[in-house]
């Protein structure tokens, strides 16, 4: 009984949340009446969602000017990340690279390529199958901050990793 | 009479059978002339009174074929034009002798007349090029003609003779450039190909903006163009053709990203950058597909690679030294010689028509330049300075250097300029709205 209960609550969490933009909001919802514990798949709340993955794990990694080496928390973080990638298979990932805006295209392209390909050799490092993971590289093509002075270029310099359900072909 | 001078090289045809003039024949010993190596020029004074209305409806054809003949010499900085509110006497016909003693008050040392003429949608015109201090006309009248829709083609073509009788170079009016039209806000730039004159007139678009593409290149004839696309969702090399706007992916190995194409000088081979495994190298094909060849294994960033225009060598920028720095190898790779030594970061480096320069972007003291150095990295010069302008462009003469010039901050834009070799002659090509990227075609047939 208790099951069945679950499930209906479940059922009416995903119609909700495929209308929501924010899937979070809903989960949250419908969280508290099913009790502590309670998954809201998809949401930023199911371990095994992208959702949790980029909210919660996080899953982007940010880089000095000019370099494309980790950090101690870049490390941190990709090291969760290796996990959540093994635990999770049904998952491929694109790792974009970008640059700030401070430095000629070509070149921001290539260092993009450098920051994307240091993240991948990393998941690779920690076990994730090469074959799951494949890098594309920005520039300085695709900021996420708009302004232009270092409070958005430290933002601007990363690595995202984006992931993609099943197929490992593109 | 005079107009017997005239030469008949009359071509009634479309756009792309407005073929060649004659070369234009030996300078005439005089007076008149620029020598646009000197570091500081006074612009020579010139007048283009309307031309003449030769018959068929032609008088509009008359009067904006002559507005831009002197907007193309007056926009280089080397002339400057004696508005027609100070003549003293009018061209009535473009037979009658010339007045010199009149042109000479107003202190208008060249002279240049016309006439246009209409017939069955086609125009000819006639011009005629005068050394007023000498009284001597300089070279001979020229006649062609051409579709009556690409009369600006036919007035740049007048600028072009006009300029080359005047300072001995050859002109650049006559030409096209490629570039990225860019839309919407700055987090989420949309990209398409645009193809206009070089004075910003005649746009047209190449591609749309569903996938991004970046820094366009034509190939030596003008007829193709090499650019990047996102199309496949990565960076690879594409290669256009202008007049059916078709296109085919030249590389697309899955892991890896092209980008940075250029043609070489004969257009059969392309050379480009590719990354794999985060490692950027120039690597060179046919432009046909297949013989592929690696020009550069380092660990290093090699990239923006441009040819000698012999074809012989390879200028290209990489950071092997710790920064980037231009380097020059055989265009068969091998042992590269550094050129650049100066403070800061150089990069984009392109060879220039004449062969003796070498242009690039370089970034010192949180700024960007354009600047120019001779290919042993000598007599570095710095043509501008702002928040960041970069990708240099030679006019098909080697006399200037178009680029894009990006303003600051979240409402940042890229916009088209260019600047005189000299350093001179900073100006603004406009554009229907952004635009960066831009690529100069030679001078077209």
């Amino acid at each position: 009984m208790k099951s069945y209960a679950l499930t209906a609550v479940l059922v009416g969490v995903l119609a909700v949340a495929g209308c929501s933009k924010s899937p979070m909001n809903a989960g949250n919802g419908f969280g508290a009446d099913a009790g502590a514990g309670a998954i809201v798949p998809g949401s930023a709340s199911d371990p095994t969602s992208p959702a949790y993955f980029q909210q919660t794990i996080g899953d982007r990694v940010l880089f000095a000017v000019d370099q494309s080496s980790l950090s101690p928390e870049g490390i941190d973080l990709l090291t969760k990340q290796s996990a959540w990638l093994m635990e999770n298979p049904a998952f491929t990932a694109v790792i974009e690279g970008h640059a700030d805006e401070q430095g000629t295209r070509e070149y921001n392209l290539a260092l993009g390529a450098r920051r994307a390909s240091a993240v991948q050799n990393f998941l690779i490092e920690r076990g994730v199958a090469p074959n799951r993971l494949k890098t594309v590289s920005y520039g300085k093509e695709r900021p996420l901050e708009i302004c232009s002075d270092e409070t958005c270029y430290s933002r601007n310099r990363r690595a995202v990793t984006v992931l993609a359900a099943s197929g490992l072909t593109s | 009479m005079r107009l017997k001078q005239l030469l008949g090289y009359a071509l009634f045809a479309g756009l792309t059978a407005l073929s060649p003039l004659m070369a234009p024949t030996a300078m005439a010993e005089g007076p008149l002339r620029i020598e646009i190596t000197d570091g500081v020029i006074e612009p020579l004074p010139f007048a283009v009174p309307a031309f003449q209305d030769d018959g068929g409806g032609a008088g509009n054809y008359a009067s904006n074929i002559a507005r831009l003949v002197a907007a193309d010499l007056a926009g280089t900085g080397l002339f400057r034009e004696v508005p027609s509110s100070a003549y003293i006497s009018s061209i009535t016909s473009f037979a009658s002798p010339v007045a010199y003693e009149d042109w000479r008050a107003i202190n208008a040392q060249a002279l240049i007349t016309g006439a246009v003429s209409q017939s069955g949608g086609n125009l000819t015109v006639k011009f005629r090029v005068f050394d007023v201090f000498s009284g001597q006309q300089l070279g001979e009248g020229l006649q062609f003609g051409g579709s009556a829709s690409s009369w600006r083609r036919m007035a740049h073509k007048v600028a072009d003779i006009v300029y080359s009788r005047i300072t001995g170079e050859t002109g650049y009016f006559d030409s096209r450039v490629v570039f990225v039209s860019e839309s919407g806000p700055k987090n989420a730039r949309r990209k398409r190909l645009g193809i206009m004159d070089f004075d910003g007139a005649n746009v047209q678009y190449l591609t749309d903006s569903s996938s991004l593409v970046l820094a366009p290149r034509f190939s030596p004839t003008g007829d193709k163009v090499l650019y990047t696309s996102y199309e496949t969702g990565f960076p690879q090399v594409y290669v256009l053709d202008v007049a059916s706007v078709g296109r085919r992916a030249l590389t697309s190995k899955e892991g890896e990203m092209s980008f940075a194409p250029r043609f070489s000088p004969d257009g059969t081979r392309v050379v480009y950058s590719l990354s794999a495994g985060g490692n950027t190298d120039i690597f060179t094909m046919n432009v046909n597909g297949g013989g592929e060849q690696r020009l550069t294994s380092a660990p290093s960033i090699e990239t923006a690679p441009s040819y000698s225009p012999d074809g012989q060598y390879i200028v290209f920028e990489s950071d092997r030294s710790g920064t980037q720095q231009l380097y020059i190898m055989s265009a068969n790779g091998g042992e590269a010689r550094r050129i650049s030594f100066g403070p800061g970061r150089y990069g984009t480096p392109v060879w220039s028509p004449r062969g003796d320069l070498i242009a690039f972007t370089k970034q010192n003291a949180g700024r960007f330049h354009i600047g120019v150095m001779r290919t042993d990295g000598s007599e570095e010069r710095l043509l501008t300075a702002s928040f960041l302008d970069e990708g240099p462009s030679w006019s098909p003469n080697g006399r200037v250097i178009m680029f894009t010039r990006e303003s600051q901050g979240a409402d940042g834009a890229p916009a088209l300029y260019s600047v005189d070799i000299s350093g001179r002659n900073l100006r603004r090509v406009v554009t229907d709205g952004p635009a960066s990227d831009p690529a100069w075609s030679p001078l077209l047939k």
